[in-house]
């Protein structure tokens, strides 16, 4: 197994210098993720208008790996609609923990694309949720709404 | 010095290893997670098997001679853990899961049936989970009060604090004999003479202590004392609880069910004295018997011998480790054996046991069960490397190589 398949330079640059790392003041949705078995705990913050995801931010702190994937994923929702958010989740979760491939509409395959360093987290199953984590609290987010709620995951 | 030097009657934890197939069927495996559990020799292994091709039964049953035999062979595993213990008398000795279930029952049956609302029953902040949620439940049950003995700044019992909050209503105090995530040796002499001036029963938590430290439960005056098997090179599912006799034979039983019965009717049953009022269904008869074999095994090799190599072996990686730029060791250091905590800058504990990993050096990586502990440290997780008595120098510069590997990666080197 090379490392540098599981920490590449954009993972590494990400959990250094994580995107979008602030709390926002007056969300539309926010909710708490946190992964007992490793102490790694997120808080995502969303402000979303007419199904639309204006804003995306999170805070907290974890592994290199649940910090660039909340980074990563930060950035790809920002202007997405809640459907094709949950797209990109589905097919992104099904790529770690199945290995399978989800065909993504054409619109979506740039947002698909950023994602793929992340996905040697496969042949780490130890790791795998440090990968979905700002993922499932995204997904408790939108379920949760203003009032917030909180995943765990393990 | 050189920590070789340093050991009085010494063993090769090179050649020991070969007792331990797990090592030739693992080549280049660096193993620094025996205080999650240990790996298990051949005399065990092989034992174990034996016991099932030429001497295997149920015990306490049959009239038949195999029975019988399985039953001596049970009981003489009883004997050596008492023996192992320098407990009083075999009866004292109850055979349990492990050290879980032991703390377990001690809360239920002694807990839920001699403490009452108001009373105290003080635990620690090195605490495992495991003593520290079953109190947790007696405390919702039956109102106790739990209260939480601190750390000083060096990662060790506050002994002072400790003193404090022992009054009149302190009923138990029930502590580790070795933090497991520090290695810090919690002076329990002390704690056990202070706790009885003030009429309090004491319970040890030995799972890291007991493979490493010379244990006398008469010597030390503890209540009760509990381990798990398999940290001390034993199967899993196999542990103890002593218990002083007279206590013992106050409690009401654990389980219901065959073996801690003498009568039974539909209106009522009659119980058992200690140890077998405790021991409810077909025991671990297999797991006693590993347990036995691995006590000799340690025994063999000579439990002062095993003291000095860990608390030798634990300084060399506390010093080591601290040399590393970055790296914090976590706790007790001089105060500390088989277990050494540490954080390594800019690269978190998960992320660091992963790179050790695709070293081949296993390390536990977490909160290691101790969440309020790592709370009350401010980290979220560490990496732990800890010892065992087929582990040596060459395992711990293994560490710190894959340590500094790890730095690369991050960019910290």
């Amino acid at each position: 197994m090379d490392l540098r398949d599981l920490y590449q330079d954009i993972i590494l640059d990400h959990a250094r210098s994580p995107r979008n790392f602030r709390g926002l003041p007056d969300p539309s949705h926010f909710a708490h993720g946190h992964n007992p078995l490793c102490g790694d705990k997120i808080t995502v913050f969303m402000k979303i208008e007419n199904d639309s995801i204006e804003t995306v931010s999170f805070e907290g702190r974890g592994c290199a790996i649940s910090t660039a994937s909340a980074s990563l994923m930060t950035e790809i929702l920002t202007g997405k609609t809640l459907a094709q958010a949950e797209a990109l989740f589905a097919a992104f979760h099904a790529r770690v923990t199945t290995g399978e491939v989800i065909d993504l509409a054409a619109e979506l395959e740039d947002a698909s694309d950023r994602l793929e360093p992340l996905t040697g987290v496969r042949t780490y199953p130890a790791r795998v949720k440090c990968a979905t984590l700002a993922w499932h609290t995204f997904d408790a987010a939108v379920k949760g709404g203003v009032l917030g709620s909180t995943v765990k995951t393990e | 010095m050189n920590w070789t030097e340093a050991r009085t009657n010494s063993f090769n934890p090179r050649e020991l290893r070969r007792e331990f197939p797990i090592f030739a069927n693992n080549p280049g495996l660096v193993f620094l997670d025996t205080a999650a559990s240990a790996q298990k020799p051949n005399a065990v292994i092989d034992g174990v098997a034996d016991y099932y091709r030429s001497d295997y039964a149920n015990v306490h049953r049959g009239v038949y001679r195999l029975s019988a035999r399985s039953t001596d062979r049970f009981e003489r595993a009883r004997h050596t853990v008492r023996k192992f213990l320098n407990a009083a008398d075999d009866s004292e000795i109850v055979f349990v899961r492990g050290a879980t279930e032991a703390l377990n029952l001690v809360a239920h049956c002694w807990g839920g049936t001699f403490l009452q609302a108001g009373d105290q029953v003080i635990i620690s902040e090195m605490e495992h989970h495991s003593n520290i949620v079953p109190w947790q439940f007696l405390r919702d049950r039956i109102g106790i009060e739990l209260l939480i003995a601190p750390m000083d700044e060096t990662g060790g019992l506050d002994m002072t604090a400790f003193s404090l909050l022992l009054n009149p209503r302190t009923k138990l105090v029930s502590i580790t004999h070795v933090a497991n995530v520090t290695g810090h040796v919690v002076p329990v002499r002390s704690v056990v003479r202070m706790a009885h001036a003030c009429g309090a029963k004491v319970m040890l938590d030995g799972c890291q202590a007991l493979p490493r430290i010379p244990v006398d439960v008469q010597d030390l005056d503890c209540d009760f004392y509990v381990f798990s098997g398999h940290k001390l090179y034993g199967p899993t599912g196999i542990g103890g609880l002593y218990g002083k006799r007279a206590i013992l034979d106050t409690m009401p039983p654990w389980q219901g069910g065959g073996d801690m019965i003498q009568t039974v009717t539909f209106e009522q049953s009659t119980f058992q004295p200690p140890p077998q009022r405790f021991e409810a269904g077909t025991p671990d008869i297999s797991g006693a018997i590993g347990l036995d074999l691995a006590l000799g095994f340690i025994d063999s090799i000579g439990r002062d011998a095993i003291y000095d190599h860990e608390k030798a072996l634990t300084q060399y990686a506390t010093d080591r480790l601290a040399a590393v730029p970055g790296v914090q060791v976590v706790g007790a250091g001089a105060q500390s054996i088989g277990v050494v905590s540490f954080t390594v800058d800019g690269v978190h504990p998960h992320d660091l046991a992963t790179v050790l990993d695709n070293n081949n050096v296993a390390v536990r990586a977490g909160h290691h069960c101790a969440q309020p502990l790592m709370d009350r440290l401010g980290l979220p997780a560490t990496a732990r490397a800890s010892f065992g008595v087929y582990s040596d120098e060459a395992d711990v510069e293994a560490l710190v190589e894959a340590v500094n590997a790890a730095r690369r990666i991050f960019g910290m080197l």
